[in-house]
């Protein structure tokens, strides 16, 4: 019995082995070598391709020995008792909401807080944020749009033009980029209020597209593939965070009488988005309890039935476009802000793939998963620099990794917007 | 004036006649129940009253506080919010992944939405959707002890027992605050029990809200224990139409059910 299961280990180990090395041959096995003048070759790495298969056995290996560990354990005691079932109690979830918002805040004063760690936790934060508003679309109300991008360049470029042409700043244009980025939003969603599923994503993913060509070639007002420069960075109350005010006014830190310095500035930045996202939250959080939000969720969960109870899906999903678009356009209009250049080149597909990833992985409608999904998804790339060219291939692994062991997200639990309250009265 | 009149009903999908030229009316506080064998066009009616389909031919005439309103031209989110017809689904359509209690606030979606200001009060918290709110959980509370489901109001609706799953789906209905209720097959899939409880409710829903019950079932034992009006649909055509003991005699009513011997 036991050695039969041993066997059988060991044959699968084999086989994945196999598979590995078939794999590996052509994809590790082989390197183009640059020799300058004389052209490139060929070399070989075998070495790494019997690592690469040994690896994979052992692993294998383990993975089946932990299987039938796991399994034994299920016969002799409760592994799954529905303490570990059930979904964290509230005030946990609350604490834990909490201590990441005060670790937020804290972050740029922490010892070890550099400007690249600050700036990544910035990027973060941007995709924190596009994450919740591409959740109110996807994750809420269940339409999938693989074009979200292009809310984001509306935001990005309608602040750029407003602060160009009206002299607009920050703080006046961040509105006005949402709304244009709504009515993009509403204007998407008419077209596509019949569709659902794979063709609503084919159409979102050609909206995309179309808003970024436009970009390119509408070279007079968008500067075509170079972009727009010198967009203006945001005050703090009027007070501009530069060496000098251009126009002879009070700088930041001469009203506060202390030495300028350029992290200030990326700090500001990142108070910022920081300050953005979580008003996003307490909005998007808010509506999700509002009649609204539940009719996105309904709206997901069966258009038919929303009918028959007197919902119009029309109104329905031309709302979550709208909040959403308008939430990724406040994003842009900080990308803008942010960087001070935008070009056409931030906004291809990939972008929105990304942006999709995050709200997949961190579990459809989940406020935290996203927050840790973005985390994983900006920061391991990143980290990944230390492997150079393995990098993409430790992100495909992480990703694959989630998919296998979290296949509906990393935080899969949805809490419901109303209880009928304590047990008491039951 | 009935509360529905059914007039020429005809709906016809290419070739195929799916209803031909079916009239019936049906009246506040009865139960009105169409039966006929499978394919007779019976679910194909009901998708014409709540606005699925849109009849080829015909007139749907519900008349709501002396207001009458055509099912035939209305879109089908408005036939249920304006005209007050509710309707159940014979392969059950709860929201699977939200609560017990979200399933019957969402079916009060259009009061609370005014309530709300369109998210707009709402938003800033103020109290005239606080007590909105309240009373929709009030009214759902009252419908969850209706229908012995308090206990999970919590848990998703998708998790409940077959059973439970429809009466949630009666109970989602009636929080709509319908005039006409319109139910696919209810007794389908339940037990002997499960039937018998789901009479009573049925009883109690004509005898207390004094709404019009329209019917499609199987069981009948259950359509000639509750109706008060039989319609028979064979073919897409009206064979027989009228109280249960009538119906049940009816010769043409018997050799649609059971051939032309008997």
């Amino acid at each position: 019995m036991a050695a039969a299961r041993v066997r059988a280990a060991l044959r699968d180990a084999a086989m994945a082995a196999a598979v590995a090395f078939v794999l590996a041959v052509p994809l590790v096995g082989f390197e183009t070598v640059d020799f300058g003048r004389t052209g490139t070759g060929i070399a070989t790495r075998f070495g790494w391709v019997w690592i690469g298969t040994g690896g994979v056995f052992v692993v294998r290996l383990a993975l089946a020995v932990s299987g039938a560990a796991r399994l034994h354990w299920a016969k002799v005691g409760p592994a799954d008792s529905p303490a570990r079932l059930g979904s964290p109690p509230k005030h946990a979830r609350a604490l834990a909401g909490l201590l990441l918002v005060v670790f937020a805040v804290a972050l740029p004063f922490l010892p070890f807080a550099s400007r690249y760690l600050v700036d990544l936790a910035t990027t973060v934060l941007i995709y924190i944020m596009l994450g919740w508003g591409l959740n109110v679309v996807v994750g809420l109300a269940g339409l999938l749009d693989l074009g979200y991008v292009a809310f984001y360049a509306v935001g990005a470029y309608s602040f750029a033009l407003f602060a160009r042409w009206f002299g607009l700043s920050f703080w006046e244009a961040l509105p006005v980029s949402g709304v244009l980025a709504a009515a993009f939003g509403v204007v998407l969603g008419f077209p596509v209020l019949r569709l659902r599923g794979d063709y609503l994503a084919i159409v979102t993913l050609g909206f995309g597209e179309m808003i970024r060509i436009i970009l390119l070639n509408w070279s007079r007002v968008t500067g075509g593939p170079n972009g727009l420069l010198g967009i203006p960075k945001p005050s703090f109350f009027g007070l501009p965070l530069l060496p000098r005010a251009r126009d002879g006014g009070v700088t930041f830190h001469q009203f506060f009488h202390i030495p300028f310095s350029p992290q200030q500035s990326i700090v500001f930045l990142y108070f910022v988005i920081l300050f953005l996202a979580l008003v996003t939250n307490a909005f998007t959080l808010r509506l999700r309890r509002l009649p609204i939000g539940r009719a996105w969720e309904a709206l997901r969960e069966d258009e038919i039935a929303c009918r028959a109870l007197g919902i119009d899906p029309t109104k329905v999903k031309l709302s979550a476009f709208a909040i959403g678009a308008m939430l990724g356009g406040f994003a842009g209009a900080f990308f803008a802000t942010r960087l001070g250049f935008i070009s056409p080149e931030s906004f291809t597909f990939q972008e929105s793939a990304t942006i999709l990833a995050i709200v997949v992985l961190g579990g459809m409608g989940s406020q935290m998963g996203v927050v840790l999904a973005a985390i994983v998804l900006v920061t391991l790339p990143e980290f990944g620099r230390a492997f150079a060219e393995y990098r993409m291939l430790l992100f495909g692994a992480a990703m694959v990794a989630i998919m296998v062991w979290r296949p509906r997200g990393l935080l899969a639990q949805r809490a419901p917007s109303i209880r009928l309250g304590p047990a008491e009265g039951r | 004036m009935p509360l529905l009149a059914v007039e020429h009903l005809s709906i016809g999908f290419g070739g195929l006649l799916a209803v031909g030229d079916v009239s019936f009316a049906a009246e506040e506080g009865e139960i009105t129940a169409i039966i006929g064998p499978n394919g007779a066009g019976k679910t194909t009616v009901f998708n014409c009253l709540t606005g699925f389909y849109r009849p080829t031919v015909g007139r749907l005439a519900l008349s709501r506080h002396g207001r009458m309103h055509y099912l035939e031209r209305m879109d089908g989110f408005r036939i249920a919010r304006e005209a007050g017809v509710a309707r159940t689904f014979q392969n059950i359509r709860l929201f699977a992944g939200m609560t017990v209690l979200e399933n019957l606030i969402v079916a009060q979606h259009n009061v609370l939405m005014r309530a709300s200001l369109y998210s707009f009060g709402g938003l800033l918290g103020l109290p005239l959707y606080r007590n909105a709110e309240a009373r929709a959980v009030a009214k759902a509370r009252n419908w969850l002890d209706r229908i012995g489901l308090t206990a999970r109001a919590d848990d998703a609706a998708g998790s409940l027992p077959y059973g439970a799953q429809r009466r949630l789906e009666i109970a989602r209905a009636m929080c709509t605050d319908p005039h006409l209720l319109c139910l696919d097959e209810p007794a389908a899939g339940l037990n002997p029990r499960e039937t018998a409880e789901l009479i009573t409710l049925l009883l109690s829903i004509r005898d207390e809200s004094g709404i019009g019950l329209l019917l499609i079932e199987h069981d009948m034992r259950l359509v000639m224990g509750i109706s008060d009006r039989i319609v028979v649909l064979n073919y897409g055509r009206k064979i027989a139409d009228g109280p249960p003991d009538a119906v049940r005699r009816d010769p043409d009513v018997i050799k649609a059910y059971l051939g032309a011997e008997a």
